[in-house]
């Protein structure tokens, strides 16, 4: 019986500002479709990546409507990353850190998402094969 | 000899951490481990062939296997076929890889 792959992220860079979030989403991503679990802790302002109150919107100053600028939403990659997970036998465990969501008024996080603390972080870690922390400067 | 995945994110023209990163991965190398140097994001600006890719040609010739990510080369523009010597451009894939194997993992 082979076991399978677990890997540790942890999130700390809110959605839109930086290109770590797209980097950790495409690591994320591979991992998905190698069948691995993924555990992801984020922390501070990476709860706002799978906020589900995230909407698309038009462009007014290039003239296009909402379809037309069809605007990307980190919460729909990370739905589709977990879909992916799991047609693939594996499974994203995506924690968000609690006092950090009360903090931000981010309790509204899409299916597939948990509340935690930092001791899921450690547990997290004592069950991974690897964990990799993707820090803001 | 211990296994090192360090992810380079920033360019030195940033930040001079990055140069300390630098010579973390090359005394890591130095002191019998094997050191992979994955450039992602703006950390792969030194791989174009320039005056800030000094410090990151002695690391490729110090032991230490630096790696581009193909995607971030594409992004701004820099040809996979005309890095500095010693950098070969690469999948995010390897950077799985290193970390599903084991290796210990810095992020900068």
């Amino acid at each position: 019986m082979t076991t399978r792959t677990t890997l540790t992220l942890v999130l700390m860079d809110a959605p839109y500002e930086n290109a770590r979030t797209t980097t950790a989403l495409r690591l994320l991503d591979i991992a998905a479709r190698r069948g691995y679990n993924v555990n992801v802790f984020a922390y501070e302002g990476a709860v706002y990546v799978p906020f589900a109150k995230q909407a698309p919107h038009p462009n007014a100053v290039h003239g296009r409507d909402v379809t037309e600028e069809d605007h990307p939403n980190p919460k729909d990659w990370v739905a589709a990353i977990m879909a992916e997970a799991e047609r693939q036998g594996g499974k994203i465990d995506w924690v968000q850190c609690g006092l950090c969501v009360d903090e931000r008024g981010a309790a509204e996080s899409i299916a597939g998402t948990r509340r935690g603390s930092p001791a899921d972080l450690v547990k997290f870690a004592e069950a991974s094969d690897n964990t990799l922390v993707i820090p803001t400067k | 000899m211990a296994e090192y995945l360090l992810i380079e994110s920033r360019d030195p023209s940033e930040t001079t951490e990055v140069g300390y990163f630098y010579e973390l991965a090359t005394g890591l190398a130095q002191a019998g481990n094997r050191v992979t140097l994955f450039l992602v994001q703006n950390g792969v600006f030194p791989a174009r062939p320039s005056v800030q890719s000094h410090a990151l040609g002695r690391v490729a010739v110090s032991g230490v296997q630096v790696l581009a990510d193909e995607f971030a080369l594409r992004e701004r523009g820099i040809a996979a076929d005309r890095l500095l010597a010693g950098v070969r451009p690469a999948s995010l894939e390897v950077a799985v890889d290193r970390l599903a194997a084991g290796c210990k993992a810095v992020w900068h």
